[in-house]
Formats: structure tokens, C-alpha cells, sequence
């Protein structure tokens, strides 16, 4: 028989409760090789009936089992509970986070639904079908979508998203994902005014890069490497009017020049106008000289000048040089 | 206090590639000075790669991924010529290049075609080191550790309330990291304890600082430093602590911004008034140094009531 452990479960039946609480199960798993949804359905089969929860397919198929364990969000049936122990036998389960609670572990998903709609999943084209009846696309085509195309709308990622926690216009990480399928699908031809509305605000240059939706991610979507293929395709096609993608070109030409980032150049090559320039940099650029924190040479931020190389910067312009001969597209 | 000259040097003891980042060499100069400042105190021996370039902190390979991998592969290289496990003291240095290395140590294809670009400047990148964080190094035993830290330190941090900000690359993707639990992270939190601090339980310690975006969407940006800070603040912390040198600049440079932000975002309004350190300053103060040593006035938010109640423990 398996040794005991102890579920804390964070509860609110908004008919009766106030506030939320935490409810702890001790009980022996059904068995040691037990998921963890096997666990809480065990709670809601044999110990108690109220715990609500939503749950179908039981091996990762549907996505309606995402909820927070042990302070991440993820789904409960495609792991085993053992996996999830701490020292104290005890696992924590909360709702999904980032969407109000409805009861229990059951949270409303509609925020996370009106955000997959706005991207438009759907591959647009007005061409007649082919006389064969079918589009065909390549494996090596279709390898580009390959990994988007197994989302299962769980919304884990949504859950722990840091810029959707702050900014609810941000896409965030599914929708994002699932626009990269359908920029990528060679069948789209909407893909220049797709990624014109992603390259706003709102869209792929919000995500902060964290890595909590690939933490999150069930399944290889892994978000945040979509946004990036996004990101790779908008420079690709030139959307590059906008302060993210001036921010990582001028960051590659940091690099081309001199081999390291120089703090002071990037920002001043990354902001769209001179009011943004006076009201996010001006400030922090006097606080950092006042206090002596970084006084940059002025005779470096002069067109056509940088600060100084790295030692064999040589070799950093070979390389990159290559690079650049081996792929065309970066090539600018 | 000790001084400037009789920074005592430890018995030598390993030696890394050390790789500071461009940060530490620009707008967060105190955190490589407190970096050597440690490291000569425990005798960790940094040898410094001087002619690596920019890891591009996940942000180059948005447009350039070939450029970002070719560059970081030869970085790796440099230190596998020394035969030395690499060291960062900036959590995103180290996600960029352990991220790189996971990759090039699995996929033998990605690993020939990056050497092939690397072979006329004469390196080659076989997969054989690793990329290590100070933090970890700090922590493990295999490494320095914290049995032998314990025994170093003169000025324990007593009753000094320390907020452990983690953020995201020490800890995650976990798969590829496997150092700390991806949620609920310890290391350095054990590190506070090991100083003789007190670890502040807070809920955004492993959240983003906002940093990345701070160019894209500031309200944003700084909303989300600002949420750490003043969850941090109402947790009762005297300082947050921190192992990546974005960070600080959003935590700390911004914090007045983060303030603003906060009160836009109508999450309450006042002071934050967090002082936010590196992790090697925070060990070096332990180690008895002085804040003026460790570039500590620079920071824009005053760390003067850490270096007070350091003082009063000590007293
Ligand atoms: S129950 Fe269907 S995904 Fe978990």
C-alpha cells in the first residue's frame, strides 16, 4: 500500500465563502503508480463529494485538467502524484492562476478563449482549390508548425504568464502559438497584415521572455520559442517599425560593431520618438549619472562611433560575416 | 571593517571561466567588483574570458539566431580550452549559454553546423563543460558551498530580513536547469540563511522582473517590478537580493518608475523604498567588507538601512 499523503486543496464556493481556504486530504493513493488527478479523484469519489474540478479524457487530450501544483501551473493527469511530493508528503493544488475562480479548481476561461479569436486561427486564402481537391504542403513546411499544432487549449501557460498578469491587452502565450501556426501554414495567405496586427501593441514584442509558458506547456507548443519564430519571420518580412524590433536590431549592430552591449546606445536605438526618449530615458539616464552608476562617453553615442571592442574582435567579424553569408535572409 | 588592502586572498582553490556579461561592465560596475572582492576572499580562482562576446540575452536571436548561436558556441569554446567550467554572475548569461550548450550537447547536427561556421577563426565546441551561476557555485559543495561559507563568515546578517528574488532563468525551463524546483526554488534563500539573514517568504520570487520589456511596454515593465517590490515591502524585507544584474537594473535604477506604475495601475500608492543587492554583495557584507567596497552608494535606492542593521548586528 502506498504511504499516506496529504492534498491541500485551495477552496471557494462563491455562494458560501467569503474568502478562499485551504482544505487538506490525507489519504493513501489508490495506488503508487497513481496520477495525480487519480488522487483528487479519489478525494471527490470516496472522501468528498463538493470538491469541484473539471477533468475528461485523463491523458492529456482535452486540456481541461490545467491547475496550479505546487505554485505552477500544469495539468494534473500526465504526471504521477510521487513526482510532486514535498518533504512534508503533502501536494498543493490551487486553481489555474490569471482567471477569476468560478468554484474550487474550476476557473473561467473566457478571457483565455477571446484572446485565441483575436488572433484569427484560421488560414485564410482566396485561392480555388486544386483540381486534386487538396493543398499539400511539405514535411519540411510542415515541420515549422509541427510544434504549435499540438496545443490542447489547456491554458496552463495563461496561468503563469507575467506580462498577461499585468497587462490583460497582452495576446499572451497561446494565442501568440497559435498564431504562428497559422503565419507559418504555407496555405495562409493573410500572413503580412497577420503579423502588420502582431507587431503592435499587445502582441509578440509584450512577451517578457520568462520561460513560465514553456514551464507551463504540456505538450511541445512551448510558447515562448513560437513568439520567437514570429519575431524571426516579422524581421524577416520587415515589420520593423516598432520599438521591439528596433531594440533587438539595434542590439545586433551593438554587437557587429564592437562584439559587447553598450548600455548607454541600445535604448537610444530602441525608443520610436523623442517624447518617449525624454519620459522613460532622460529620467534614468541623470538618476545613473548622479549617483555615479554609469557615466557613458558621449563621443561614443556619436553616429558612425562605438565604445571600445572586445579584445580579437577580429574573430567576432569573421564569424558573424559567416553567418550572415550562410543564411540571405539576414543578410541586410 | 576590513579594507581595501587586506582583502585577504583564501587559500586557491577551483578555477572557472569566468564570463561577467556586459552589464557588469557597464551600468552594474559594483556587481563585478563584489564578484572578485568574493572571490579572492574564498580563493575561487576567475579566469576571465576578456575576449568573449555579448550572449545577446535572448533578445538578438529575435532577429538573428545564427549570429547569437555562432557567438555564444565560441564563448563555450573559449572555456573548453581551458578546460574550465564556465561562470556567470548574470542569471540571463547563464539561461543564454546553458540554454545553447543543453542544445548543442544533444543535437550532434546543430553542434557540426555551428563548429563549421566557427572553424576559420580556428575553435571548436565539442560539449564537454559546463555553465555554471556564482549562486550555484556558492551553494553546492562540489563547488565552493555553503559547509565552507558558513565558516567564512565574520558579519553574520542578523536579523536582516532578505527578499530572495530569483527570477526566471536560474530556474526556468527546470528540465534544462535542474538546479532549484522551478516554483519553489531554495538556493538562495539557503544562501540568506547561510549569511546569517533572515529569508522574507513573498510571492513573486520567481517572476519576471519586467526588464525585457521595459523598451515595449513600460507600464507593463514596470508594473511587474513594482508588484515585487511592494510584496517584498509588505513582507516585512529590509532588502531584496538578486543573481542577475536586469534585475537590478529594474528593480533598483527603476524603482522610481516602478512606483509610478504602481499607482497607474491603481495597486496603491507610497514609497517602496527597497534597497535591492547582488548576491555577492550581500556575501561580501557578510564577509565583513564595507558597503562604500562594494559600490553599494551607486545604487539609486539608498542602501543605507542594510548597511545599518549589518552594522547593529555586528555591534
Ligand atoms: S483530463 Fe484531459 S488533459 Fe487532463
Amino acid at each position: 500500500m502506498p504511504e499516506p499523503i496529504t492534498i491541500r486543496v485551495k477552496r471557494f464556493d462563491p455562494e458560501t465563502d467569503a474568502e478562499s481556504y485551504w482544505q487538506d486530504y490525507t489519504f493513501e493513493p489508490p495506488s503508487e503508480d497513481s496520477t495525480l488527478l487519480d488522487c483528487i479523484n479519489h478525494i471527490k469519489w470516496f472522501i468528498d463529494g463538493t470538491l469541484t474540478y473539471r477533468m475528461s479524457c485523463r491523458s492529456a487530450i482535452c486540456g481541461s485538467c490545467a491547475m496550479r501544483v505546487n505554485g505552477g501551473g500544469q495539468l494534473v493527469c500526465n504526471s504521477q502524484y510521487r513526482d510532486h511530493l514535498d518533504a512534508d508528503n503533502t501536494i498543493t493544488v490551487e486553481p489555474a492562476g490569471n482567471m477569476p475562480v468560478v468554484k474550487d479548481l474550476v476557473t473561467d476561461a473566457t478571457g483565455f478563449w477571446e484572446k485565441i479569436r483575436a488572433v484569427d486561427p484560421y488560414i485564410r486564402s482566396d485561392r480555388e482549390r486544386e483540381a486534386e481537391g487538396e493543398h499539400l504542403m511539405s514535411p519540411e513546411d510542415f515541420s515549422n508548425i509541427d510544434d504549435a499544432s499540438t496545443c490542447i487549449m489547456c491554458g496552463a501557460c495563461y496561468s503563469e504568464c507575467a506580462s498577461y498578469e499585468i497587462d490583460k491587452n497582452f495576446l499572451g502565450p497561446a494565442a501568440l502559438a497559435k498564431a504562428q501556426r497559422v503565419v507559418h501554414d504555407t496555405r495562409d495567405e493573410e500572413q503580412g497584415p497577420r503579423l502588420a496586427r502582431l507587431s503592435e501593441y499587445g502582441g509578440m514584442w509584450d512577451c517578457a521572455h520568462c520561460f513560465a509558458c514553456v514551464q507551463a506547456c504540456p505538450k511541445p507548443v512551448n510558447p515562448l520559442y513560437r513568439i520567437v519564430d514570429l519575431r524571426n519571420e516579422a524581421h524577416r518580412r520587415n515589420f520593423h517599425d516598432n520599438n521591439g524590433s528596433r531594440h533587438a536590431r539595434g542590439f545586433v549592430d551593438i554587437i557587429e560593431e564592437s562584439g559587447w552591449l553598450d548600455e548607454a546606445k541600445l535604448p537610444l536605438k530602441s525608443v520610436g520618438s523623442l517624447k518617449e526618449f525624454v519620459t522613460d530615458l532622460l529620467p534614468m539616464g541623470i538618476r545613473m549619472g548622479v549617483k555615479n552608476k554609469f557615466r557613458p562617453n558621449p563621443m561614443h553615442l556619436l553616429p558612425g562611433r562605438h565604445h571600445p571592442p572586445v579584445p580579437k574582435m577580429n574573430e567576432i567579424t569573421k564569424i558573424i560575416d559567416k553567418t550572415k553569408a550562410a543564411d540571405p535572409a539576414d543578410n541586410e | 571593517m576590513a579594507n581595501e588592502t587586506d582583502v585577504q586572498a583564501g587559500e586557491p582553490g577551483k578555477r572557472y571561466a569566468f564570463y561577467p556579461g556586459c552589464v557588469s561592465k557597464g551600468a552594474c560596475k559594483e556587481l563585478k567588483t563584489s564578484t572578485e572582492l568574493v572571490a579572492k576572499h574564498l580563493g575561487i580562482q576567475l579566469d576571465e574570458l576578456r575576449e568573449a562576446a555579448c550572449c545577446g540575452a535572448g533578445v538578438t536571436d529575435d532577429v538573428n539566431p545564427e549570429m547569437t548561436d555562432a557567438l555564444n558556441a565560441r564563448t563555450l569554446a573559449l572555456a573548453e580550452q581551458k578546460g574550465l567550467t564556465l561562470l556567470t554572475q548574470c542569471s540571463t548569461c547563464q539561461g543564454v549559454l546553458n540554454k545553447l550548450n543543453k542544445e548543442v550537447q544533444e543535437d550532434e547536427r546543430k553542434r557540426d553546423r555551428l563548429n563549421e561556421v566557427l572553424a576559420d577563426t580556428g575553435y571548436q565546441y565539442n560539449g564537454t563543460i559546463e555553465v555554471k551561476h556564482l549562486l550555484w557555485v556558492l551553494v553546492d559543495d562540489a563547488e565552493y558551498g555553503l559547509t565552507r561559507l558558513r565558516e567564512q563568515v565574520k558579519q553574520p546578517l542578523d536579523g536582516l530580513r532578505v527578499a530572495a528574488f530569483y527570477g526566471c532563468y536560474l530556474v526556468r525551463p527546470s528540465d534544462l536547469l535542474g538546479f532549484d524546483h522551478p516554483h519553489r526554488p531554495t538556493s538562495l534563500d539557503e544562501l540568506v540563511t547561510a549569511l546569517g539573514g533572515e529569508p522574507v517568504e513573498y510571492g513573486g520570487k520567481t517572476k519576471c522582473c519586467g526588464f525585457p520589456i521595459q523598451m515595449m511596454n513600460p507600464k507593463n515593465s514596470f508594473g511587474m517590478a513594482g508588484t515585487h517590490l511592494a510584496d517584498a515591502r509588505d513582507k516585512g524585507a529590509d532588502t531584496m537580493v538578486t543573481p542577475c544584474p536586469l534585475c537590478h537594473l529594474n528593480l533598483d535604477a527603476r524603482q522610481p518608475d516602478a512606483e509610478g506604475a504602481l499607482q497607474e495601475l491603481g495597486k496603491g500608492s507610497g514609497r517602496l523604498s527597497m534597497p535591492v543587492l547582488h548576491v555577492p554583495q550581500l556575501v561580501a557584507l557578510a564577509l565583513g567588507y564595507d558597503a562604500r567596497q562594494l559600490g553599494m552608494a551607486t545604487h539609486i535606492v539608498s542602501t543605507d538601512a542594510v548597511e545599518g542593521k549589518v552594522a547593529a548586528a555586528g555591534a
